[in-house]
């Protein structure tokens, strides 16, 4: 699934414009025979027939469920049921409680610091994929490889820290039996270290796939260009390759940064239940019937997510650079 | 939903039309609705408790119709049973939960004149009391929620009536529990789980309106707040209440929280955690992995809870004779004594006796030394001989419940103030 976004990706996506265009083309000119004497509505026509799927798609699947999340972020709630209303209770609770503060502050946090752990584990990778193994064969072969945790689920991955970090696990036993420590390490499991390190684990291929995907792509005359004209490595990587790698880093940011921002099941498992982030704000109130309340805080988490990417988007223009 | 056809045959003139029905007149009741009871197919959910494949299994067997089974938490159990009315035939909910969603009136009532064992039931979840002398606990008491005044209504009966809500199905008490190994002394009182002595080994569940309860018997042990009613506490009292654990989370007291029995399973075992609310099968999921661990009976007393089964709304004909076929067949004993091999009580005590054997009905309902092995069900061994059950006979400890699982009127106070705590 990974490897279709990151490579074969592009090449897939001219042909595909082209098959669109061939077999509307047909359609249009049945369609403009008699529009093309009445006058111009036809290209207008055509380009609606283009676009509708796409349109319908994205209204029922997008644009619906986001206006009704914001409609119900405004109607009221009983323990049992919610009822039609135009109220900012919601929004008043949510902005009233310095608890949402505390917890969006966290959501954050996690954000930040697995945003900036991921993309210099995912920088690193992709460089060496990308300059330093020479056959192309090795490359994809390695790249696999890195995918390969793919192969088993998510919260498996995820739970699999457990064991390992618990006071009696791995990971304590190892370092106790090394004497590097005497007593075991309770921050290990249950803390925001071990929310971190899995989202770290979780997500870092998300940061890989795009910025290896966008260092293939440099032209390998620049990086001689930039040798001859007496560029260090360092200068070479800071002034060439980090430039034209931006995009990827982008794409990648807002993977990680999505996916970070929009989780609850990692922080539940991985925090033992004791931290909080916004998606488990929401997942407590969905779970006791609150919808509005968490309709409300998922308009909030839907509105800082865009503002984040929007920001983002000011720094590179990925359309233009893809 | 089912296979049925059209043609809908009431039981009654089922038998007072058809000569096939006459001769099954003459057999045991559930062969009454002859061939179409093997397309019958009653849809269950509930709480992993009581969803039992091995339930359905014998249901199929002794009656014929299919029972689907689905197991979810409590607070899923809640929000399907309140939102999705046709989406089920038989809701197993706890108490509690029937309090919260009996008003949304996705239930029907049951006749009480079709169970047949209805007077065989325990008094808990007819008057309240175990015993003429006994005090009802506090909480949302089963006889509180067992009645309705008639059949439609969505308010609740102050007593018995001929409308039962649920059928009570399955309960307990539930207490903190230990372990042994690594506490190495006593534990008698609720307020040891805030004990600093216990720091970043503790936990409690992270299911509100359960963990509240255990909350205020904490609180209520340490001495620090007089509850008017546990079960229905003012704002003051949850103030107060979240102030006490909220400092206390700060101060790394838990390790961590849990929400599935599976989650606290591994806490205790792995020693993650040494004191923690539990409930009874984890304890015996936890001993069969050959680590100790104590149900710990306290001063204080239990907290109780008790599920029962309620009929969707939308049952009605066939399915709805079948229902009642399942609940009487349930009352009948098999499952009483399935579930009592687990540590759980059944409703009837009496009719579960015969599934048992001496030393079983011994162990888990007389408080009695084991003579022999106890297995469950499921084949693990949970006590050897000369073994007594933590806490001691039915009477014990179904009599010193301090409180029943709860949902208060300040409820959804509580639920913010819970969510608060665990973003504290």
């Amino acid at each position: 699934m990974i490897c279709a976004v990151a490579q074969p990706g592009h090449g897939d996506l001219a042909p595909g414009g082209d098959d669109m265009t061939d077999q509307a083309t047909p359609i249009a000119l049945e369609d403009t025979k008699p529009a093309r004497r009445a006058g111009r509505p036809s290209r207008h026509l055509t380009g609606w027939l283009l676009a509708s799927p796409l349109v319908v798609v994205l209204a029922v699947f997008l644009v619906l469920p986001i206006a009704m999340i914001v409609m119900v972020s405004f109607w009221g709630a009983t323990e049992w049921s919610i009822y039609p209303a135009f109220q900012f209770d919601n929004y008043a609770f949510l902005f009233g409680s310095d608890v949402t503060y505390r917890v969006f502050f966290n959501t954050v946090k996690y954000a930040l610091i697995t945003w900036a752990f991921t993309l210099l584990i995912g920088f690193t990778v992709a460089y060496f994929l990308a300059f330093h193994v020479r056959s192309l064969g090795w490359q994809v072969g390695l790249f696999l490889v890195c995918t390969i945790p793919f192969w088993t689920s998510n919260i498996i991955r995820m739970i699999s820290w457990i064991p390992f970090l618990g006071r009696e696990g791995l990971a304590n036993s190892a370092l106790l039996s090394w004497g590097v420590i005497d007593k075991p390490l309770e921050w290990l499991l249950f803390s925001d270290f071990s929310v971190i390190l899995a989202f770290v684990h979780l997500y870092t291929l998300f940061m890989v796939v795009p910025i290896f995907n966008t260092m293939m792509r440099i032209d390998r005359s620049l990086l001689e260009a930039a040798n001859d004209a007496g560029a260090t490595g360092r200068q070479t990587l800071w002034h060439v390759i980090v430039p034209l790698t931006k995009p990827g880093i982008m794409i990648g940011t807002i993977f990680v940064v999505t996916l970070v921002m929009g989780d609850f099941i990692t922080v539940r498992f991985m925090s033992g239940s004791q931290k909080a982030n916004v998606g488990r704000l929401i997942s407590n109130d969905i779970s006791l019937l609150q919808y509005p309340s968490a309709s409300a805080t998922a308009v909030v988490l839907l509105i800082t997510v865009l503002i984040v990417i929007s920001v983002l988007l000011r720094f590179v223009d990925i359309r233009k650079e893809l | 939903m089912t296979t049925i056809s059209k043609v809908r045959y009431s039981r009654r003139s089922l038998l007072k039309t058809g000569g096939a029905a006459l001769a099954a007149s003459a057999l045991p009741a559930p062969m009454v609705w002859g061939q179409e009871t093997k397309d019958i197919t009653l849809r269950q959910f509930g709480t992993g408790v009581s969803n039992l494949n091995e339930v359905a299994q014998k249901v199929k067997e002794d009656l014929g119709f299919t029972l689907e089974m689905t197991a979810l938490d409590s607070d899923s159990v809640t929000q399907r049973a309140a939102t999705q009315p046709d989406s089920f035939d038989i809701a197993d909910i706890e108490y509690w939960i029937c309090k919260k969603v009996w008003p949304t009136g996705n239930l029907q009532a049951m006749d009480v004149s079709k169970i047949r064992r209805y007077d065989q039931i325990v008094g808990i979840f007819k008057d309240g009391k175990l015993t003429p002398e006994s005090e009802i606990a506090q909480g949302t008491a089963p006889h509180t929620v067992g009645f309705i005044p008639e059949p439609g209504a969505t308010s609740f009966a102050d007593e018995q009536t001929n409308w039962m809500t649920l059928i009570p199905t399955i309960y307990n008490a539930d207490t903190l529990g230990i372990r042994p190994d690594l506490i190495g002394r006593p534990i008698n009182n609720w307020s040891e789980l805030l004990n600093p002595e216990f720091a970043g080994k503790a936990s409690i569940l992270d299911i509100s309106s359960i963990g509240i309860m255990d909350m205020a018997m904490v609180c209520e042990s340490m001495g620090e707040i007089q509850y008017g009613d546990k079960g229905n506490m003012t704002r003051e009292e949850i103030d107060a209440t979240f102030a006490i654990f909220t400092e206390a989370k700060r101060a790394g007291q838990f390790r961590a929280f849990w929400k599935t029995f599976d989650e606290s399973v591994n806490l205790m075992a792995s020693g993650e955690v040494v004191i923690q609310s539990m409930w009874s099968p984890a304890i015996t999921a936890v001993k069969s992995r050959g680590i100790p661990c104590v149900y710990q009976p306290l001063e204080e007393g239990y907290r109780s809870w008790g599920g029962g089964i309620g009929l969707s709304k939308s049952l009605s004909g066939m399915e709805l004779d079948a229902a009642y076929e399942y609940i009487n067949w349930y009352l009948d004993g098999w499952v009483g004594g399935f579930l009592m091999r687990q540590g759980y009580y059944s409703a009837v005590p009496e009719t579960s006796k015969d599934y048992m054997t001496e030393n079983e009905w011994g162990y888990w309902f007389e408080g009695k030394e084991a003579t022999g092995e106890i297995t469950n069900p499921f084949g693990d061994v949970l006590a050897q001989a000369g073994e007594v059950r933590d806490g001691g006979s039915f009477e014990e400890r179904m009599g010193s419940v301090a409180c029943w699982n709860a949902v208060m009127d300040e409820n959804q106070y509580m639920v913010r103030k819970w969510n608060e705590f665990i973003a504290a």
